[in-house]
C-alpha cells in the first residue's frame, strides 16, 4: 500500500515520477505520536532545570550541522526536548499546566521546541474569577471569561489541578475530599469540576476538561478518583467523554496509609469499562532518577516532607501554585513498585484502548524518553515477568500483573500512543492516515506480521526508541534515528467565538489592579506573540 | 581514571581525578577547584595547594566523594569535603570554610588552621582540626576530650575537644579540635 504526501497533507494520489519515494516495506508506518499530557515548557519546568544541575551534566546532547546541543535527563532543554521526541516519532504534544500568568514564559519555550506541534493548556481550576463565578452559579458568563482567557493566554483547553486544594494551599490548607469546602470562597471542588465540565460544553472545546484529581498522591485516593469520574456522569452525552483523569495511576491508591497502600487500579477500570465519559492517561512509573513537579503544592509539599529534597514551592498570585521535587523511584521501594504496577494494571484492566493513553506525566513518572520501554510491559507478559522479579516482594505479591495476561496489538499501540489522543483532544487530522490528515508519519524498523511482540520484545523496543522515518508535515525530519531537519511546529490554541462579550468588565479590571502585579492591559498574549500560531476556530453556545 | 598512574610536574588546572575509581594521581605543583571530586577510589596527592570542592558533589547533586583517599601537602579552599559519603582527606596545611558541610560519612584530618564553620550541616562523619579553629558552630555540642585521634590506621595525640554535631539536621558527626591551639575554646568545658 502506498501513501501520497503532498503539501504537508496526505493525499489521495500523486505524480509518482516527480515525487521522493520512501521504501518502506517491511516496516511499521504509524501516524506521528500524539502526547496529551507532558510538562515540557513553562515556568515551572523551567525552575526544575535550574533546581537540577546534576540532572544535567549526565545527559548531554552534542551540537549537529542541523541540531543545537542540549541537557537533561529527567528535564532536557527544549530544544532536546523537542529532537528526543521527535527521534522517537512524535510530532504532537501537549503541555498541560501552564498558569495563566505565565503564559508569555511557556510559549516562548514552546516556540523554542522544535519539531513538533504543540499546545497547552491554561491551569483554571482555582482562578478566583472561575471560584467566584461558578459560586454564584454564574455558567455562562464563567463560559464568557473563560473564552476570553483562552485567547488572552492561547490556550487549548481547561486543565484542573486539584480543584479548591491548590487555592486553599495559599492559606496553607487542602481539601480533603470533592465535598470539602474551599476556605473563603464557600465552594466545593465537585462544583469546581462539574460548573467547568459545563462550561467545556458551552463553549464546545475539542478537548474535554483535564483533570489531575483531589487527594492525588495519597494512600486511600482511589474513592476521590472514583467519585470525581462519577460527579459529571449524568453531564454526559452520546457517550462522548466529557472528563480526561490525567496520570491516574497517582489516583489509585488503595489503603490508608504507606505501609498498606495497595492498588485501586480494578475498581477504577471496572468503573471506566462501564462508562463512556471517561478518558485516562497512565501516568506510568518508571524506576529512574526524575524530577517531579505539578501546580499541586500541597501534594508537592508532602513529597518533599517524605523525602527530605529540596524543593521549590510557588504560589501564583490568584491562579494557582507549583512544586518542584526530584525523586528516585526505586524498584526495591513497595510503594515505588506498587506504583510502577498500578499504571500497568490500568492500560491492562482497561478493555477499550481508546479510553487510556500512554503517558509518564513527564517528567512526574519518569522521562518521555522510556515510553518504548512501556510499550514493551504493554505488549509482553514476558517483559512484564523480567521486571517483576526484580521489584520489591511485598509488592510483587500484592501485584495484579501475573494476573493479567492480555498483551496490546501494535494496532492498540497506536491507538494508546496517537490515535486516541488525537481524538480525544479533538485533533481530527493528527493521529490518522486516511486522506486529508497531516502528513505526520512514523516508520519504525519492525514488521508487525513477522515479529511476536511478545517474545521479541527487545526488538520491540529498540524499533520505537529510533524511528527510521519521521515525517513532520510532509518533510523528512528524522532518518535511522537522526535528526535530519530541523523544523517549527504549530502552536494550536482555541479561538472561541461566543455572542456574550468576552473582554473583562471593569470589575474585573480594578480586581486585576488591586490583585495581580500586571496590570489588566498588559496580561493578554498579543497578536504576533506566537512565531507559528495555528487558532482553532470554535463557535460557543454562549 | 581506574587503575596506574598520573605524575604532574607542576600545576594542573580544575576537576582533577573526577569520578576516579582507583590508581594514583602525584601533583608535584598546585592544583584547582574539584580536586576529586564524587570519586570512588584511589589515591591523589598534590604536593602543593588546592581549590575549593575537594572532593564535593557537583551542584544540586548530594553524592559527594564515597571512596579514595586525598592527601594535599599544601593548603586547601573552601568547602572540602562537600556532601562527602566516605573516604579520606588529609590536609597538612591550613583549610578555609566550611569544611566538611552536608558530610554523611568519611574523614577530613587538617594539620593546618580552620577559618571555621566546619562541619556544617554534617550527618555523620568525622573532622579533626589540628590546629586553631575561630569557632564552633552553635549548632555543636561538647561530648568531651580525647587525647587521641584514630585517622585511617595511625593515630594522632591531642588532646581534642570532641564537638557532636550538626544537632540542627539532627547528626552524630564528630568534630575534633585541639586543645592546647584553641585556648579561646575553652569556656566549653563547664558544659562537660
Amino acid at each position: 500500500m502506498d501513501l501520497a504526501i503532498n503539501n504537508g497533507k496526505i493525499v489521495e494520489k500523486i505524480n509518482e515520477k516527480k515525487a521522493k519515494v520512501i521504501d518502506a516495506s517491511g516496516m511499521m508506518i504509524m501516524p506521528g505520536g500524539v502526547d496529551i499530557h507532558c510538562h515540557i515548557a513553562g515556568a515551572e519546568v523551567n525552575t526544575g532545570r535550574l533546581l537540577r544541575p546534576e540532572d544535567h551534566f549526565r545527559d548531554v546532547e552534542v551540537k549537529t550541522a542541523v541540531t543545537r546541543s542540549g541537557v537533561g535527563h529527567s528535564i532536557p532543554s527544549t530544544f532536546t526536548t523537542g529532537y528526543r521526541y521527535s527521534r522517537m516519532g512524535y510530532t504532537t504534544l501537549m503541555n498541560p499546566s501552564m498558569p495563566p500568568f505565565e503564559a508569555r514564559h511557556t510559549h516562548e519555550e514552546l516556540d523554542d521546541t522544535p519539531m513538533v506541534d504543540k499546545a497547552t493548556y491554561p491551569l483554571l481550576g482555582d482562578w478566583w474569577f472561575v471560584l467566584e463565578h461558578l459560586r454564584d452559579g454564574l455558567i455562562e458568563e464563567c463560559a464568557a471569561h473563560i473564552a476570553w482567557i483562552m485567547a488572552a493566554t492561547r490556550g487549548y483547553a481547561i486543565k484542573i489541578v486539584n480543584p479548591g486544594g491548590v487555592e486553599a494551599w495559599g492559606f496553607g490548607r487542602n481539601v480533603k475530599g470533592i465535598d470539602d469546602s474551599v476556605p473563603h470562597f464557600n465552594i466545593t471542588p465537585r462544583e469546581i469540576i462539574r460548573g467547568l465540565c459545563k462550561v467545556n460544553k458551552l463553549l464546545n472545546m475539542p478537548h474535554t476538561i483535564h483533570v489531575h484529581t483531589n487527594n492525588l498522591g495519597k494512600p486511600g485516593n482511589y474513592v476521590t478518583t472514583l467519585e470525581t469520574m462519577k460527579c459529571v456522569e449524568d453531564l454526559a452525552e452520546e457517550n462522548r467523554p466529557n472528563i480526561h483523569i490525567t496520570h491516574c495511576q497517582f489516583s489509585a491508591y488503595k489503603g490508608s496509609n504507606w505501609r498498606n497502600m495497595s492498588s485501586g487500579a480494578e475498581e477504577i477500570a471496572k468503573y471506566v469499562n462501564h462508562h463512556n465519559h471517561v478518558t485516562l492517561d497512565m501516568g506510568q512509573v518508571i524506576f529512574t532518577d526524575t524530577t517531579t513537579m505539578t501546580a499541586d503544592g500541597p501534594f508537592q509539599y508532602g513529597l518533599y516532607r517524605l523525602t527530605g529534597n529540596k524543593w521549590v514551592n510557588h504560589d501564583v498570585e490568584t491562579e494557582t501554585s507549583a512544586g518542584i521535587v526530584p525523586f528516585r523511584y526505586r524498584r526495591k521501594s513497595a510503594v515505588n513498585a506498587t506504583q510502577w504496577s498500578i499504571g500497568l494494571e490500568l492500560a491492562l484492566l482497561i478493555e477499550n484502548p481508546w479510553k487510556i493513553y500512554l503517558t509518564t506525566d513527564h517528567p512526574n513518572g519518569g522521562p518521555f524518553t522510556s515510553y518504548p520501554t512501556i510499550i514493551t510491559w504493554l505488549m509482553s507478559q514476558v517483559a512484564r515477568k523480567k521486571m517483576l522479579i526484580k521489584i520489591n516482594k511485598r509488592a510483587r505479591r500484592k501485584s495484579l500483573l501475573p494476573s493479567i495476561d492480555r498483551e496490546y496489538s501494535f494496532y492498540e499501540i497506536a491507538i494508546v500512543t496517537r490515535a486516541g489522543q488525537a481524538k480525544a483532544l479533538g485533533l481530527a487530522q493528527k493521529g490518522q492516515l486516511g486522506v486529508g490528515a497531516d502528513a505526520d508519519v512514523a516508520i519504525y524498523d519492525i514488521n508487525p506480521e513477522l515479529v511476536d511482540p511478545s517474545k521479541k520484545y527487545k526488538k520491540v523496543r529498540r524499533a520505537f526508541k529510533k524511528a527510521v522515518y519521521t515525517i513532520k508535515g510532509g518533510e523528512v525530519v528524522v532518518k535511522d534515528g537522526q535528526i535530519v531537519k530541523s523544523v517549527f511546529g504549530k502552536t494550536f490554541w482555541v479561538d472561541i467565538k461566543t455572542s456574550l462579550p468576552t473582554e473583562v468588565n471593569d470589575d474585573l479590571k480594578r480586581k486585576f489592579r488591586e490583585y495581580w502585579t500586571v496590570e489588566y492591559e498588559n496580561y493578554p498574549l498579543r497578536k504576533g506573540f506566537l512565531h507559528n500560531p495555528a487558532p482553532i476556530s470554535i463557535k460557543a453556545e454562549v | 581514571m581506574s587503575t596506574g598512574r598520573i605524575i604532574i610536574e607542576g600545576d594542573v588546572g580544575m576537576h582533577l581525578g573526577e569520578e576516579m575509581k582507583g590508581g594514583v594521581i602525584t601533583v608535584t605543583g598546585n592544583a584547582g577547584s574539584w580536586v576529586g571530586g564524587r570519586m570512588k577510589g584511589g589515591t591523589i596527592e598534590i604536593k602543593g595547594d588546592v581549590g575549593d570542592y575537594v572532593g564535593a558533589a557537583y551542584r544540586g547533586s548530594t553524592k559527594g566523594m564515597s571512596g579514595g583517599t586525598i592527601i594535599v601537602h599544601g593548603n586547601a579552599g573552601n568547602e572540602v569535603g562537600c556532601f562527602m559519603r566516605n573516604g579520606l582527606i588529609k590536609v597538612y596545611g591550613n583549610i578555609g570554610q566550611f569544611a566538611g558541610i552536608h558530610m554523611a560519612k568519611g574523614t577530613i584530618f587538617v594539620q593546618g588552621s580552620s577559618e571555621g564553620r566546619a562541619g556544617a550541616q554534617m550527618r555523620k562523619g568525622k573532622i579533626v582540626v589540628c590546629s586553631n579553629i575561630p569557632s564552633i558552630l552553635p549548632t555543636f555540642t561538647v561530648e568531651s576530650i580525647k587525647p587521641k585521634v584514630k585517622i585511617d590506621e595511625e593515630k594522632v595525640t591531642g588532646p581534642f575537644y570532641m564537638f557532636v554535631g550538626d544537632r540542627a539536621e539532627g547528626g552524630e558527626g564528630k568534630l575534633y579540635v585541639s586543645q592546647k591551639q584553641n585556648q579561646h575554646l575553652s569556656f566549653y568545658e563547664e558544659y562537660l
